[in-house]
């Protein structure tokens, strides 16, 4: 950075900024690499070490739809405050992608710093920012002797320089490195920690510290893990003793079966004799993946698929059949955006109509809404309970920044009570009772018993079929049946609402308006509110859905709010479509939309904006 | 002094009445009727225990036939096309099932296809019917992708696709056990059917069984009078199920034998020519060499023991998963504890 003598300038005031005004653990860095050059561990092991200084940290990955070459881009956001939503402005740019170096590092505000690739020279292209060239190529060849593996290990180079910019302990990068290789991979781990130290030593030998981002100890992330969702959900699936996975791979789904593939290996074969108490298809399509997960469910099993917005089209004959049959089966689908190419590696919570109503003919499914990793982990837990005890298929619906990004996380809690199989009559049952209708409301909650196939008692059989059945599960085709089965089934979902978690309600006493959210889109509302009470003196109360049906007590939020903003991930307002199909019509009126359809992670900013522009306009 | 009729038992002890389900509301004449009444025989002659059977179908007129057979076990009238993977989810969930699928051949060879072929690369340990009627009945009368070139609807329309052997297919994509056979062909069918029914792996028996109503007409080549003329068994089946024993004499070279997995054996004679039940190949060069003489195979096609089944290829515990207990399911606080510590 070359500051002209003569006349202050731009550079001249930045110089100084970071002796003035340090900027200590509050910022959002950026790592701008190409698609398959294996940025990910640099960038895992730069995130883990700010966590390691106990400064709380978010990473989130935004990539193509791609298998090499095209850009993608690492942000990880430190907030002494907490926030790990996604933050719109970056304030530290590592430009290491030619492709989209220039593109990215006009879009900064002034004031950002760009650690960049020299020869790209980027330090032409603006003069209110903190530049800080780096010869990677140099650098890399004498701690790489190995050319091939040059392209990889120079990624390391810059977890080194920007570790010495922000004062980021470089123990800690070591411990991180050692952390991600292990101690199978300790060649490697020692490669790349040659590689830190050089980036390392560079930047405290050449570059001069002008921006005032800084990384400095706190205390705020002991005992807690690191962990993405859909890691975090596989686990709540072997906790929950899941039998049979079957699953079809699409992206950003398959990295949860993967993870439980994993660990029903690490944890559910028996040592002596490699026998599994569990089974895993890779289906042919979605139709068989749900099709095996019925019929595994219909036999007994704890059965479940996973998979995303396409799969959950073509899943939809069978959701129904599972709900007219009565079988319990867990889906959990990780939202995308939209069918067939597009954004299939991007972020929507655009299912959430589609599967509260999924199929032909009237039908109605629970939903649970996790929003972080332990939530992951006890909602698909909870998902089978709540499938095996009221005999129907259940949601959970994640979505691409929860399922595939690393969050912190507290460690999960061992579930608390037994497994709850539901209402399964077992021969010894039979014999006692002489027979049984499968479709009678003998307990009055409208859920009624079954039996397994294979139940060694002459009285056990059934015939399962869609609609067409009366309370002996007998085929008919009476108006009588057909609609007591139907009012049936809507009061077995009145049993189930009472059986889902409730919201979260964050109150503020001098609160006027409100926010309901769910899932993932809680981090940008918790971080707009505030905002809103910061910067506008605007005081929001909040609520989270955690499932549909909801809450009684969602009806008693909006009663309390003049206005109450739904924020959520998608164009059409699915939640708020949901809200008022429940909502008497006076309430549902209290009701604006708050969309974000970009398919990134939301960000506070567009949420507190929009609320902002709708009180100003409701003030007027 | 007159003595009461002395009522049948198989080895279980049960009367046949005991394998019976409800009334057929099928069209009178309708080869399913036959299959369905062969199927009971079977199973009552093979002592399966009827609560040990799942019976699963997809949609149609064939699919419907669960009902009427085996009213003590459970049945799922599932999906159209859709009847392999929910048979295969319930194997997944207890492989102690006996498997019975009855499709047809809108079922299997059209809106079933995908799941028709994958079934038959997994092998699954359950029994696939096919009954094989070359139309849709249930909507009147449409051809469906088993009819043959040439063959007319009742209103005279020909068709001019190429048919799908299920078969042909069956055999090419790996099949442990292919048969086909005719449904008013009761000796050979009954005979195929208890053998399925001994078979560890997947059975898959085409059964042409006409419709009377839509495809019983002179343009139709799966009528009975079609089938009369045209049928051409490749070897004579005596079956002898696993708990007799009985020495059954054959000149050398006059017969094969095949013992299927749960010790049945099958005495196959042979007729005009020697057929190896044993070879892909050999199976596969009959099927298109009967195509071309307009002639309907019929008989165990293939048979091929030893093969793992799915679970088996899964290496399931044996006992059925969906009654495992807790303590087989749930992992210990202590394994939690220690996932959690590769995250911290």
């Amino acid at each position: 950075m070359q500051a002209t003598p003569s006349a202050p300038s731009v550079s001249d005031g930045l110089e100084s900024s970071a002796r003035r005004t340090p900027i200590i653990n509050d910022l959002s860095l950026q790592v701008a690499t190409a698609n398959g050059s294996g940025s990910q561990t640099a960038n895992t092991v730069l995130m883990r070490s700010i966590f390691q200084m106990g400064v709380p940290v978010s990473g989130k990955n935004l990539f193509p739809s791609n298998i090499a070459g095209l850009p993608t881009w690492f942000t990880i956001r430190a907030s002494r405050h907490g926030y790990i939503g996604r933050k719109k402005e970056i304030d530290f740019l590592v430009a290491m992608n030619p492709e989209s170096a220039r593109e990215d590092t006009l879009a900064l505000a002034p004031g950002a710093a760009v650690v960049y690739d020299e020869p790209l020279g980027l330090d032409a292209l603006r003069s209110d920012l903190h530049f800080y060239p780096v010869p990677f190529d140099k650098l890399v060849g004498p701690v790489c002797p190995e050319a091939k593996l040059r392209k990889l290990v120079r990624n390391m180079i810059y977890t080194g320089v920007v570790a010495h910019l922000l004062g980021i302990d470089l123990d800690e990068v070591r411990r991180a490195l050692l952390k991600q290789f292990g101690e199978r991979k300790r060649k490697a781990a020692d490669l790349n920690w040659g590689a830190a130290q050089a980036g390392h030593d560079y930047a405290a030998a050449h570059l001069t510290k002008t921006d005032p981002f800084q990384v400095q100890r706190m205390d705020a992330t002991a005992g807690r893990i690191i962990i993405d969702g859909n890691t975090a959900a596989a686990l709540g699936c072997v906790f929950a003793g899941v039998t049979v996975l079957t699953w079809y791979p699409i992206t950003p789904s398959s990295s949860l079966a993967e993870a439980l593939i994993h660990y029903l290996d690490q944890l559910r074969i028996d040592p002596a004799t490699g026998q599994r108490t569990f089974a895993v298809v890779q289906a042919e399509d979605e139709l068989a993946a749900i099709g095996m997960a019925i019929g595994a469910g219909w036999a007994g099993a704890r059965s479940m698929t996973c998979t995303s917005g396409p799969g959950i089209s073509l899943m939809s004959e069978f959701i129904g059949l599972g709900y007219y049959a009565e079988i319990p089966a867990v889906v959990i689908d990780v939202q995308r955006a939209g069918p067939s190419t597009g954004l299939p590696t991007r972020t929507m919570q655009c299912d959430t109509l589609a599967n509260a109503i999924l199929s032909h003919g009237d039908t109605l499914h629970p939903i649970l809404f996790p929003s972080s990793p332990e939530e992951c982990f006890r909602m698909a837990h909870d998902a089978f309970d709540l499938a095996e005890r009221f005999q129907t298929p259940v949601f959970v619906n994640t979505d691409l920044d929860l399922g595939m990004n690393n969050w912190m996380s507290e460690p999960f809690d061992y579930p608390e009570t037994p497994l709850d199989r539901g209402k399964v009559l077992a021969s010894e049952d039979l014999e006692r009772l002489g027979s049984f209708a499968r479709y009678r409301d003998i307990d009055g909650d409208a859920v009624c018993y079954r039996t397994l196939p294979g139940t060694n008692h002459p009285a056990a059989g059934y015939f399962t079929r869609g609609t067409g059945h009366n309370d002996q599960a007998g085929y008919s085709e009476r108006e009588d049946d057909f609609v007591n089965n139907l009012d049936r089934l809507r009061r077995k979902f009145e049993s189930i609402r009472g059986a889902l978690p409730a919201p979260e309600i964050q109150p503020r006493p001098e609160a006027r308006i409100g926010m309901i959210y769910y899932g993932t889109s809680r981090y940008a509302c918790e971080e707009a509110r505030d905002q809103l009470s910061a910067e506008s003196g605007i005081e929001t109360a909040l609520l989270r859905v955690k499932a549909w049906p909801f809450d009684p007590v969602v009806h008693d939020f909006c009663a309390s709010c003049d206005r109450v903003y739904v924020v959520e991930q998608n164009r059409d307002a699915q939640l708020l479509s949901l809200l008022k199909m429940e909502l008497p019509a006076a309430l549902a009126g209290r009701l604006q939309s708050v969309l974000y359809y970009g398919g990134l992670p939301l960000d506070a900013r567009t949420v507190s904006d929009a609320i902002l522009a709708h009180e100003q306009e409701a003030a007027q | 002094m007159s003595t009461a009729p002395v009522k049948k038992l198989n080895p279980l002890g049960f009367e046949i009445l005991d394998y019976r389900g409800g009334k057929s509301t099928l069209c009178a004449g309708c080869g399913h009727n036959a299959i369905t009444e062969r199927l009971i025989e079977a199973a009552w002659a093979m002592g399966v225990e009827p609560w040990r059977v799942a019976k699963v179908s997809g949609i149609g007129c064939s699919s419907k036939t669960p009902a009427y057979f085996l009213g003590q076990s459970h049945g799922f009238n599932a999906l159209h096309g859709r009847a392999p993977a929910v048979a295969t989810g319930a194997l997944l969930a207890n492989q102690t099932l006996r498997c019975v699928v009855v499709s047809g051949d809108g079922d299997t060879a059209s809106i079933g296809m995908g799941q028709f072929i994958h079934m038959l690369r997994r092998n699954p340990p359950l029994t696939y019917i096919i009954e094989n009627n070359g139309v849709y009945g249930l909507t009147k009368g449409q051809f469906s992708a088993t009819a043959d070139r040439g063959s007319t609807l009742k209103n005279g329309t020909p068709n001019e696709l190429a048919p799908i052997d299920c078969c042909q297919l069956a055999l090419e994509l790996g099949a442990t056990f292919v048969a086909r056979s005719f449904s008013g062909d009761k000796r050979q069918l009954s005979a195929i059917l208890k053998a399925c029914l001994g078979h560890n792996g997947l059975a898959v028996v085409d059964v042409i069984s006409p419709c009377t109503t839509f495809n019983d007409h002179t343009g139709s080549t799966k009528s009975y009078a079609y089938m009369r003329d045209h049928e051409e068994p490749i070897h004579d089946i005596d079956f002898i199920p696993h708990y007799e024993d009985i020495a059954i004499e054959y000149e050398e070279g006059a017969a094969r034998e095949v013992t299927l997995h749960d010790g049945s054996r099958m005495v196959l004679r042979k007729l005009k020519r020697d057929y190896d039940p044993h070879s892909r190949l050999h199976a596969l060069e009959a099927l298109y060499a009967a195509a071309q003489a307009n002639e309907v195979l019929t008989g165990v096609l293939y048979a091929e023991t030893g093969r793992p089944n799915l679970a088996q290829s899964l290496k399931l515990v044996p006992e059925p998963l969906a009654t495992l207990p807790e303590a087989q399911t749930r992992p210990s606080p202590a394994a939690l504890e220690a996932v959690m510590e590769e995250f911290r």
